[in-house]
């Protein structure tokens, strides 16, 4: 077994809003080994974003953490100063976001964001590049990303390119910089079908050949299948579910990962299956055992009183869900 | 023309004046919706499935081309359809966030087209309170606010707002895209039981091919504004014919083994999808085709019936060239 890169333990962030505190996530806990590809599922609001932007410290400036271990190499990212913040973002952890069109500045051309990452990403490696390898450097992370024409690309505007190339130019940019973990937030979603197929092919031909970590980050449960090792299921800021990729699917074991996969429409047909029942719990007033408990075809008395922790289920698999014991 | 048919495009054309040129949204199309049945519209974005929708519900006038609807002709531009018309057909929005005037109750808001259409006049309450009930709202959501509602729960209003004019034909626009899968299985249920009851027929736009699948009886696909291909949901998905249809399916993630057996294998996507305003000449679809013909960048093939209800638009297909 490979050495332990990111370990995250206890997480919890809650958000300052009008009226009260939103208790989002609940002590979240998951860790991605060298060379490992991880995926984290669920739908919108659970959480998946928030745990990204608490594990790179950019959470917006309303969040409270009152807990958090998050172990980058064993070194705790939270007691980080921001000179070695600096240094994590700049050579080991990139991310890139769901929407490229919000991502990139509209108003510079694709070279002046571009050079200023490789020049600082190089810099923090104790490399002073000049002005011509740096663009030599530049181009070739655009070819990475399988760019066509990557001259035309550096003197274009962001709103010059289409959707896919726009997000082939973030991913170029997280490589600058992601030498050991990746964090890819939905990076298809905001593209067509057979695009974001494309992006999810060339991420992961790119991080096997770099042999890089990633985290993928969906909601597409099938976008998920065919890339990582092992995922994640989150419901409502907890991580309910953790299994091998293709043990998660033909044994899911949580109430919640059944009723999500099964509420997928299959191309195979058969119909729509009847979805989940009810509505995300309120994060002001979160149940206070399972989160999943109001909206649970199993639930019992005890689900309502105690909080299920993740208990070990089968090889590599772990469900936190009293149905599998206490 | 046959009775069967509740709606007929033929050769429809939308074309849209800019700066540069000219947008061809639509580009000669034809397809019908028979009584009661699902007919599905599929492409990626800009292939101009939703301005074809809008063009049946009178948001925009056609360039060209014609639309019936059961017999009568309703290619007039929107502020020329009788009102009666205007009740017949109507529409549900893919965004339910801006579809709905979130200064307006639930109420206000499904009592507007009651209103508007003669069909209720004093207290709607009656009226209101039967129309979320049929769309599994509960009637305490009467008097709430869009923003106090849930993403799949504001789609519902508008999906009742739609119902409540009685309508024959509904175009839904993505109706679930930006909801979640657990959602979204829900309000498809309930779409295709209140289809059920009041006989309903749909035309269903989505980039959806999964779930296409499991609700429309036809499917036609675009791309860059023309149909491609054409045929009933069994024939397009266990013998699609067209490369871009391969490409397509082949692109979809899947979960199951059986779905991955069933794609088909050999179609990788390559390329982007061109802009609007450069189409490429002949076949639009060439430049990313894998099976690409001499003939292909010169001539746009055209329609070809090759069994019975099943149309494409390739050369491949075409039996002249052998």
């Amino acid at each position: 077994m490979s050495s332990t890169l990111l370990n995250v333990e206890e997480l919890q962030v809650h958000f300052k809003v009008y009226g009260g505190i939103l208790k989002v996530l609940n002590d979240v806990a998951l860790t991605v080994n060298e060379k490992e590809k991880v995926g984290l599922i669920g739908e919108s609001g659970c959480g998946k974003t928030t745990t990204m932007k608490a594990i790179m410290r950019i959470l917006p400036w309303n969040a409270i953490v009152p807990k958090a271990k998050i172990y980058f190499k064993g070194k705790d990212i939270m007691k980080m100063s921001d000179s070695e913040l600096k240094r994590l973002r700049r050579r080991s952890i990139s991310m890139i976001f769901q929407d490229p069109t919000a991502a990139l500045n509209p108003v510079f051309k694709i070279r002046d964001q571009l050079f200023d990452i490789v020049k600082y990403a190089n810099l923090e490696m104790g490399k002073n590049l000049s002005k011509k390898e740096i663009e030599e450097e530049a181009i070739r992370l655009l070819r990475e990303a399988a760019l066509p024409e990557p001259e035309r690309i550096l003197d274009s505007y962001p709103f010059q390119l289409s959707g896919g190339m726009r997000q082939r130019v973030c991913i170029a940019m997280a490589l600058a910089s992601a030498h050991e973990l990746l964090i890819a937030d939905e990076p298809g979603t905001s593209l067509d079908v057979t695009i974001e197929d494309q992006i999810l092919r060339l991420l992961k031909q790119i991080v096997e050949e770099k042999r890089t970590s990633i985290i993928l980050i969906s909601h597409a449960l099938g976008a998920v299948k065919g890339f990582v090792d092992r995922v994640y299921v989150m419901y409502a800021g907890c991580i309910v579910e953790s299994a091998r990729t293709p043990d998660l699917f033909r044994e899911p074991l949580h109430p919640y990962t059944k009723g999500l996969l099964a509420a997928v429409p299959k191309l195979t047909g058969g119909g729509i299956p009847s979805g989940i029942k009810g509505r995300v719990p309120d994060y002001m007033n979160p149940p206070l055992g399972c989160r999943f408990v109001t909206r649970c075809e199993y639930a019992m008395p005890i689900c309502e009183k105690k909080q299920p922790r993740m208990i070990k289920a089968g090889n590599d698999h772990e469900v936190a869900c009293f149905l599998y014991g206490e | 023309m046959s009775s069967e048919n509740i709606l007929e495009v033929i050769n429809l054309k939308k074309y849209f004046k800019v700066s540069k040129g000219i947008i061809k949204a639509v580009d000669d199309i034809s397809f019908n919706v028979k009584y009661g049945e699902t007919f599905g519209l599929v492409g990626e974005s800009g292939s101009g499935k939703s301005t074809t929708g809008h063009i049946i519900v009178g948001l925009y006038a056609p360039t060209s081309g014609k639309i019936l609807f059961e017999g009568r002709d309703i290619s007039m531009g929107v502020e020329r359809r009788p009102l009666a018309l205007k009740k017949k057909i109507q529409m549900v929005f893919q965004d339910p966030a801006t579809s709905l005037n979130p200064k307006r109750t639930v109420r206000q808001i499904i009592e507007l087209p009651l209103k508007v259409h003669g069909i209720c006049h004093g207290d709607t309450t009656q009226k209101v309170a039967e129309l979320l009930q049929m769309v599994e709202l509960p009637v305490e959501y009467m008097e709430r606010y869009p923003t106090e509602l849930g993403g799949g729960e504001k789609q519902m209003v508008a999906i009742a707002r739609a119902l409540a004019v009685n309508p024959s034909f509904i175009v839904l626009d993505e109706p679930t895209s930006a909801l979640d899968v657990s959602i979204q299985a829900k309000i498809i249920n309930m779409l295709m039981r209140v289809q059920k009851e009041f006989n309903l027929s749909y035309l269903f736009i989505t980039h959806n091919l999964s779930l296409m699948r499991n609700v429309a009886s036809r499917v036609a696909i675009m791309y860059l504004g023309k149909i491609v291909e054409l045929a009933s949901t069994e024939e397009f998905f266990y013998n699609p014919l067209h490369p871009y249809t391969k490409m397509l399916l082949s692109s979809i993630p899947v979960i199951t083994d059986e779905e991955e057996a069933m794609k088909p294998k050999k179609i990788i996507s390559t390329g982007e999808i061109p802009g609007a305003l450069n189409v490429p000449p002949g076949c639009s679809f060439h430049p990313r085709c894998p099976e690409r013909l001499e003939v292909c960048d010169k001539i746009e093939p055209c329609m070809l019936e090759i069994a019975p209800g099943h149309f494409v638009k390739c050369h491949l297909y075409n039996s002249a060239r052998a």
